[in-house]
């Protein structure tokens, strides 16, 4: 009887091959269905690379580079995205490999803050000239110092001909 | 022998210069009136010298002398005869040559008319235009030649100067390497030299301004002589820009007009100080406010231009447009810091004297508006310029190289473009020195009224998008107010002189030509703005390969792929080229020709798209790829939609350009006339 049993009970070799059969059933079954997903299309592949330079084309974004390489870059994009990688992964993938110049812009983070901070700060600033500027011009303190400070601004040379000629070019401008 | 003359002509111009420069400079501090007229003829003299060596270096280009390694680099004897002439542009040495060629004809221009009028301003002109000449003929002399020639030497190596080495002879290749391809194109007639005139004509202004700081003349006289000059150099820069679009549209194949290349921008942030530097003149003459900013204006502009030829020239950022790299960066950078270190000082030295005449009275005039357009000028510059610049910074403090691509310019100038737009519906309507609320609001109310309902007009047809519709209410209400504008002023103009409409039209335009100009301008920027809207709102896009037989849909077109040719020509190209048919709906509207070329002699291969072009949009196809794919052929399809706009508006903000700097056939002998008068007085006493 315990005879039987034990014929039933299948031996190590046939233990491990049926370990090794069942795997490879498995892979074929997966790969079958992850084949079944549709391919990444041209779009799908572009709206990725559109945001993406590489390192030798500068400035060609990646989405219309017309070089061998780049058209291999963005077959490598399709195969990530076929491997349900998100875009921000695949980006991440491209930075590890080639740096941060392969993004459209560069990260926010450490010293590159200053692309983003520097423009609005100094627009900022020219604001703040701007309202001093506007406030100076209206007071009436200044207002009432502004024609000696005219009469200063002339150079003390200069040829009373002259500013009579120029005073009457500058009547003809306003008057047209 | 033709390279001896080029290269001795320059080297005479450049000491000619050096000499004008001592010249004009001694004279004025000494007022010795034999040496000013000695500077200026030294002046005269280098624009025929820098002719001669260009006749020469033109005459090696066309006669295909490949011994002179400048002629070898960018012919070929496969290109066309007006490529061959272009190529004096085509590459670096040749285009500094151009440069100061163009340099030496503005210059030699500015002294030959109203030497008596302006004889104050001229000899500090002489002297800054010359600078500049003699630092770029410097440059070509000393490191950027083109006539510098290929030789072989006795023990069988190859050598590259002037002159013959001992013992060498003369290596002449059979053939050139030829142009860059992006070159080869029939913009390249007009576009590089658009843009260096451009640049050229904007160093004159500069250079009265700087005339008008060490003369210590405060007033604005130095804007007024050099208004036209300005408005020259702006059409100039303006019309660069515009070909320049439109080429990239046409050629480089990838859907767009502006890529927010470095090369691009260099052009571009000088025609934006220009622009501030434009409005903000005009406060100074009306007004005589903000003489020192002015003055800023001016000099920040020269800097640029000159930093955008140093962009273009130096190799220092990699682009599409970097076929031009050398060594010639530190000198650049050396003159730039130089000159923009002394202007500045000058403008110190002088800086109580430049105070304002006036005061501003509101917030709404005139005035004040100009400087809001002032500051949101600079604020796209400052944009334009971190952008351009941070890559290296990154470069020198990280060692990583960054990109800093359009979505960067797009998101930041967006808003203040914007900004911009309705600042042009708002400024027209107010008045020098006072404009109140109510004044203001008298005036803009019925043309804000209208823009509204073309906005409502928009949401009811579906457009939902706020961004869309708030660009086409910005747009509304500048061609709204500025045709109020002219209305009005036609309507009074009839009541007054009983003229018919159409002539009140004309004689108004004709009689403040700067102002019903400038409205041109203005609408040919929002006509550009709906172009633009368009493209960056509306584009889409789309990308398949497809068999003989297949066909691609993008909106309502249809692309049906009919066959692919591919064959050589004699020119010395590969073309390949797809013939596809266009349906728009079921209806065919047409057959394209997208196609590739590859250049033999240089390796390099060029996308042309097809496009299906009309007012309401273009359908833009490019060939991707024809052979590494089993499937077919692979397309790349753009929808533009209103992208004609933007060709249109160029169109009309260059005759509105044209209209504002029209000379004055009345005005400018009165003016002769009137100084002569008082000189004649000045003298008699």
């Amino acid at each position: 009887m315990s005879g039987k049993v034990l014929r039933v009970f299948p031996s190590p070799l046939t233990v491990v091959l049926g370990i090794v059969l069942s795997l490879v059933l498995v892979g074929i079954v997966a790969g079958w269905a992850s084949a079944q997903q549709p391919t990444p299309s041209d779009d799908e592949v572009n709206a990725i690379a559109k945001t993406m330079y590489c390192p030798v084309c500068e400035n060609v974004p990646l989405d219309v580079c017309p070089t061998q390489a780049c058209a291999q870059w963005r077959e490598l994009i399709r195969q990530k995205l076929a491997e349900g990688w998100t875009e921000q992964q695949i980006k991440d993938y491209f930075v590890a490999q080639y740096g941060d110049r392969v993004l459209g812009e560069p990260p926010r983070r450490g010293l590159h803050w200053l692309v983003y901070v520097l423009p609005p700060l100094s627009f900022l600033v020219g604001v703040l000239i701007l309202v001093n500027v506007f406030r100076n011009m209206r007071r009436p303190k200044e207002i009432a110092m502004s024609p000696g400070a005219a009469i200063q601004a002339a150079p003390s040379g200069d040829d009373p001909y002259v500013q009579q000629l120029e005073e009457e070019l500058r009547r003809r401008e306003r008057g047209d | 022998m033709i390279a001896e003359v080029g290269f001795g002509a320059l080297i005479v111009a450049f000491i000619v210069a050096i000499y004008g420069i001592v010249a004009a400079v001694y004279g004025a501090r000494r007022h010795m009136e034999p040496w000013l007229e000695s500077g200026r003829r030294a002046m005269l003299l280098t624009w025929p010298l820098i002719t001669l060596s260009v006749v020469c270096l033109v005459s090696l280009l066309v006669s295909g002398h490949y011994e002179v390694q400048y002629v070898y680099n960018v012919t070929s004897n496969f290109m066309p005869l007006y490529l061959k002439i272009t190529a004096l542009w085509g590459g670096q040495a040749g285009s500094l040559v151009f440069w100061s060629w163009l340099m030496a004809a503005f210059a030699s221009a500015v002294t030959l008319r109203k030497w008596e009028r302006d004889r104050e301003f001229l000899p500090w002109v002489i002297v800054v235009t010359l600078v500049t000449l003699a630092f770029f003929l410097g440059l070509v002399i000393f490191v950027e030649n083109p006539f510098v020639r290929f030789w072989q030497m006795p023990d069988g190596r190859q050598a590259v100067a002037m002159f013959a080495p001992r013992g060498a002879i003369p290596l002449v290749p059979m053939d050139g390497r030829g142009l860059n391809p992006l070159l080869r194109h029939p913009g390249m007639i007009l576009h590089p030299p658009m843009l260096y005139l451009g640049f050229v004509s904007f160093v004159i202004p500069y250079a009265f301004g700087v005339a008008a700081l060490i003369t210590g003349r405060t007033d604005d006289r130095w804007i007024r002589i050099t208004r036209r000059w300005t408005l020259v150099a702006w059409l100039f820069l303006s019309l660069g820009l515009i070909l320049g679009s439109r080429w990239a549209y046409d050629v480089l194949g990838w859907g767009g007009y502006w890529g927010w290349d470095p090369v691009e921008i260099a052009a571009f942030m000088p025609w934006l100080s220009g622009t501030a530097f434009l409005h903000s003149v005009m406060i100074q003459e009306k007004r005589g406010l903000f003489k020192r900013w002015n003055m800023i204006l001016v000099i920040l502009t020269y800097a640029l231009v000159i930093f955008g030829t140093f962009l273009t020239r130096s190799g220092v950022l990699s682009s599409v447009h970097a076929f031009a790299q050398s060594a010639i960066g530190p000198l650049f950078f050396g003159f730039i810091a130089l000159t923009f270190a002394a202007s500045m000082g000058l403008l110190l030295y002088r800086w109580n004297d430049l105070r304002s005449e006036g005061v501003m009275t509101s917030l709404l005039s005139r005035e004040a508006l100009f400087l809001l357009n002032n500051l949101l000028f600079m604020g796209i510059l400052v944009v334009c310029f971190w952008g351009v610049i941070y890559p290296l910074i990154s470069e020198i403090v990280t060692g990583q190289k960054v990109t800093v691509g359009p979505s960067y310019y797009e998101r930041s100038t967006g808003p203040l473009f914007a900004a911009l737009l309705l600042l042009m519906g708002i400024a027209p309507l107010s008045a020098w020195g006072h404009s109140t609320v109510k004044t203001l609001g008298r005036a803009l109310w019925k043309p804000l009224v209208a823009s509204v309902l073309v906005v409502i007009g928009l949401w009811l047809s579906g457009v939902r998008a706020w961004s869309a519709l708030l660009a086409f209410w910005l747009v509304a209400l500048v061609t709204l107010v500025t045709l109020y504008e002219y209305y009005r002023a036609v309507v009074a103009r009839h009541r007054r002189t009983g003229e018919n409409y159409l002539l009140a039209l004309w004689n108004l335009a004709g009689r403040n030509r700067r102002r019903y100009g400038g409205y041109i301008i203005h609408l040919g920027v929002v006509l550009m703005a709906l172009g633009i809207i368009g493209i960056e709102l509306f584009q889409t896009e789309t990308q398949g390969t497809v068999q003989p037989g297949g066909s691609i849909r993008l909106g309502d077109y249809t692309m049906l792929f009919q066959r692919l040719d591919v064959f050589d020509t004699q020119d010395g190209r590969n073309v390949a080229r797809a013939v596809v048919s266009v349906f728009k709906g079921d209806r065919f509207v047409g057959e394209l020709h997208p196609r590739r070329d590859f250049f033999y002699d240089s390796q390099q291969t060029m996308t042309i798209p097809g496009v299906r072009s009309t007012m309401e949009d273009d359908f833009y196809v490019i060939l991707v790829d024809w052979q590494s794919s089993a499937q077919g052929i692979t397309f790349k399809v753009y929808h533009n939609p209103l992208v004609n706009w933007l060709w249109l508006g160029g169109l009309v903000f260059i005759l509105g350009t044209l209209v504002a700097a029209w000379p004055d056939r009345e005005g400018v002998p009165a003016r002769a006339r009137a100084s002569q008068t008082l000189v004649t007085q000045r003298v008699k006493p």
